[in-house]
């Protein structure tokens, strides 16, 4: 063993050399200095800070120039004073054109000229107006008793979402692994499952209420058919792409056939399943609005309806955003996690949003 | 007549009468391997016999694409041969088993598992106790000389830290036979001469069988008993050489006659025109006239 012990300072030696390293590492850090465009090389944090606040504050720009610069848009006159055109009524909006026709009416005829102010659509609020429905639509009392408070509306969709990706979970995550691992069982299931992938998940909303009733039953089952089938065939993709040297490794090791599944597949590919998952989460929200249009409407596309039909467009883009900043908030809370669930993966996270 | 690099000394040649007086751990008997991928037939291995003894060192060297890793894949019952067969302590290999033991040239540790529990691995499938387990993996960890490292995960370490690993995770898990395809190709120059050195010490400490694929002449020589020289198009088995240099081994013998006889006829070999058969062109010039600094030629 003393020979051994003389051998011992391997990683001594290995950890001298990286003078090259840094060499390199320097090389590769002015090249990420002076260039924002190269390829596959990541940013400074302050750059990606600022290139993420960027990203909001874009269209934040623009909604507000829209709104708030009378010479961009305005397509509409507010009057503010109705003069005489007989069906002018102040706060009226009418369109630019008819104002100006029945204005240039009254000037050749003679009478009190009405006034107004450009003005956006009903439909496209102002930034601040929303900015304060983004509070007071959880405060607006249901215009009748049997209706939800917002707050209700938006706890139902989560609900509706939590269980139509759940259960589809349940099934499609081990059936996924499974075709992913054997490819009998992938031959077995795929075909056909490529195929259903195909037909859109809102045609089943006419059978799925017959089936399951009007209420939560069919929008759970919506949410099941447009995530089940995707689920399985991506699981399966990824499940395909764990590195086969390990699991020959694990054969060589003596693994038995159990073994390779539960200790070495199914860790392997966890961190990228977990990614998968967050993905596919994110797509259950699209088949929300479908899902809660069929049978009794409900929860949050009910209140973006309801409010649209009332014309509190402000309200409407305020559940929109909500209903992105669940999304975006989820995700990143997932993301957060996945650091802690998978210590050993590396690859991980680079491209998400928020972390 | 003896070419030089047949002559042993005395020691040399007791040394290998004993080795072959030792039972014989893997008979490879008329082994054939051909692939056929689309139309395509690929004759990969053709009528390779050898047998390696117990404990033997055997380096496997040839060419680039002459077979050596479908060799040893067959060995270590991850791929099947066409013909022939391959007996280990005399039962023959029908699968991968912990019987053969193998460290690949990609790294192949569990990325999720810590160094520790990676060793553990082989242990906790043979059914033992998670801290027998533990305690045994440590002991491997320890002759590997990673004791501090027991709790890295694998992208925490550097390539040769990684194989050392590998070479502890295959051991723990009490093989046979160790089989090695070019484990340390990945590795610079400095780093693999003390792997080279370190698995010595560790195959003359424990009994252990091993059969180690390199295409890297120096490797062959320094760590083998015997050399298995391939040659390609179709892999055959060119020439089962004794290693002259006795053992043990240091680096100032690459410098001694054995050593350099038996390079330079395995060079002879492997660069013989017949496995020349790469189909490299000549470079052609695309520099001007006169830019030369050195003399023309
Ligand atoms: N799965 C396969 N399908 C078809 N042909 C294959 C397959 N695996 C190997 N071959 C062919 O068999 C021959 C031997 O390949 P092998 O990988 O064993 O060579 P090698 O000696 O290990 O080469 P290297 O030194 O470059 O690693 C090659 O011609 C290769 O193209
Ligand atoms: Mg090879």
């Amino acid at each position: 063993m003393s020979h051994l012990d003389s051998l011992v300072p391997l990683e001594q030696s290995v950890s001298t050399r990286p003078e090259s390293d840094t060499t390199i590492k320097s090389d590769m850090s002015r090249r990420n200095a002076n260039s924002w465009f190269t390829p596959r090389v990541g940013l400074s944090p302050g750059r990606n800070r600022a290139l993420g606040i960027a990203s909001f504050l874009l269209p934040l720009i623009l909604w507000s120039a829209i709104s708030y610069l009378p010479f961009l848009w305005h397509p509409n006159i507010k009057i503010t004073d109705a003069g005489d055109v007989s069906y002018f009524k102040t706060g009226m909006q009418v369109e630019r054109e008819r104002f100006e026709t029945e204005y240039g009416k009254l000037v050749t005829s003679g009478g009190a000229l009405p006034q107004g102010v450009p003005t956006n659509p009903v439909y496209l609020p102002a930034p601040h107006e929303v900015a304060t429905a983004l509070y007071t639509s959880f405060t607006t009392e249901p215009r009748r008793k049997s209706e939800q408070w917002f707050h209700e509306s938006l706890w139902h969709s989560i609900t509706i979402i939590f269980w139509g990706f759940t259960l589809s979970s349940l099934v499609g995550v081990p059936l996924g692994v499974l075709c992913g691992t054997y490819a009998a069982i992938s031959r077995l299931q795929e075909p056909f499952i490529e195929f259903f992938r195909y037909l859109p998940a809102p045609a089943f909303g006419a059978l799925a209420v017959a089936i399951l009733g009007i209420h939560d039953a069919p929008k759970i089952a919506i949410i099941f058919i447009g995530t089940f089938f995707q689920q399985v065939l991506v699981i399966a993709n990824t499940t395909r792409k764990l590195d086969t040297a390990l699991v020959e490794a694990a054969m060589t090791l003596g693994s038995g056939k159990l073994a390779l599944l539960f200790k070495v597949v199914i860790p392997g590919i966890l961190p990228d399943l977990y990614r998968d998952l967050r993905i596919l989460l994110g797509w259950a929200w699209t088949y929300l609005i479908v899902a809660e249009l069929i049978g009794t409407s409900s929860g949050i596309t009910w209140f973006i309806t309801q409010q649209a039909r009332y014309k509190n467009f402000d309200n409407v883009f305020a559940a929109i955003i909500i209903i992105g900043i669940i999304g975006l908030l989820t995700d990143m809370l997932l993301a957060r996690l996945a650091k802690r669930f998978f210590p050993w993966d590396k690859s991980g996270d680079k491209q998400s949003a928020g972390a | 007549m003896t070419l030089e690099y047949q002559q042993q000394t005395i020691e040399v040649r007791d040394r290998f009468d004993k080795l072959k007086a030792r039972d014989i751990t893997l008979q490879v008997q008329s082994l054939g391997k051909t692939f056929s991928t689309n139309g395509n037939t690929v004759n990969a291995l053709t009528d390779v016999s050898f047998d390696v003894h117990r404990r033997e060192f055997m380096t496997i060297i040839g060419p680039s694409g002459c077979g050596k890793s479908t060799l040893v894949r067959i060995l270590a019952g991850l791929e099947f041969a066409t013909s022939g067969q391959v007996l280990l302590n005399g039962d023959r290999v029908t699968g991968p088993g912990p019987d053969t033991g193998m460290v690949f040239q990609t790294y192949t540790l569990f990325p999720w598992l810590t160094v520790k529990k990676n060793v553990m691995f082989g242990l906790r499938n043979r059914g033992i106790s998670e801290s027998m387990a533990l305690q045994e993996a440590m002991q491997w960890i320890d002759l590997v000389g990673l004791e501090r490292f027991a709790n890295h995960y694998p992208h925490q370490l550097s390539g040769g830290m990684k194989q050392r690993v590998a070479i502890a995770r295959a051991l723990a898990a009490k093989p046979r036979i160790l089989l090695m395809d070019e484990p340390f190709g990945a590795l610079d120059a400095q780093t693999r001469a003390k792997m080279q050195s370190y698995l010595l010490e560790i195959w003359r400490n424990i009994d252990i069988t091993i059969v180690f694929i390199t295409h890297d002449l120096d490797e062959a020589i320094f760590l083998a008993d015997r050399i298995l020289v391939l040659k390609a198009n179709p892999g055959e088995v060119q020439e089962l050489i004794e290693v002259p240099v006795p053992r043990p081994r240091l680096a100032g013998q690459m410098l001694e006659t054995p050593f350099i006889s038996t390079r330079q006829h395995i060079g002879q070999l492997i660069h013989s025109p017949s496995s020349e058969d790469d189909g490299l062109s000549e470079v052609i010039r695309m520099t001007p006239v006169g830019d030369e600094v050195e003399p023309q030629w």
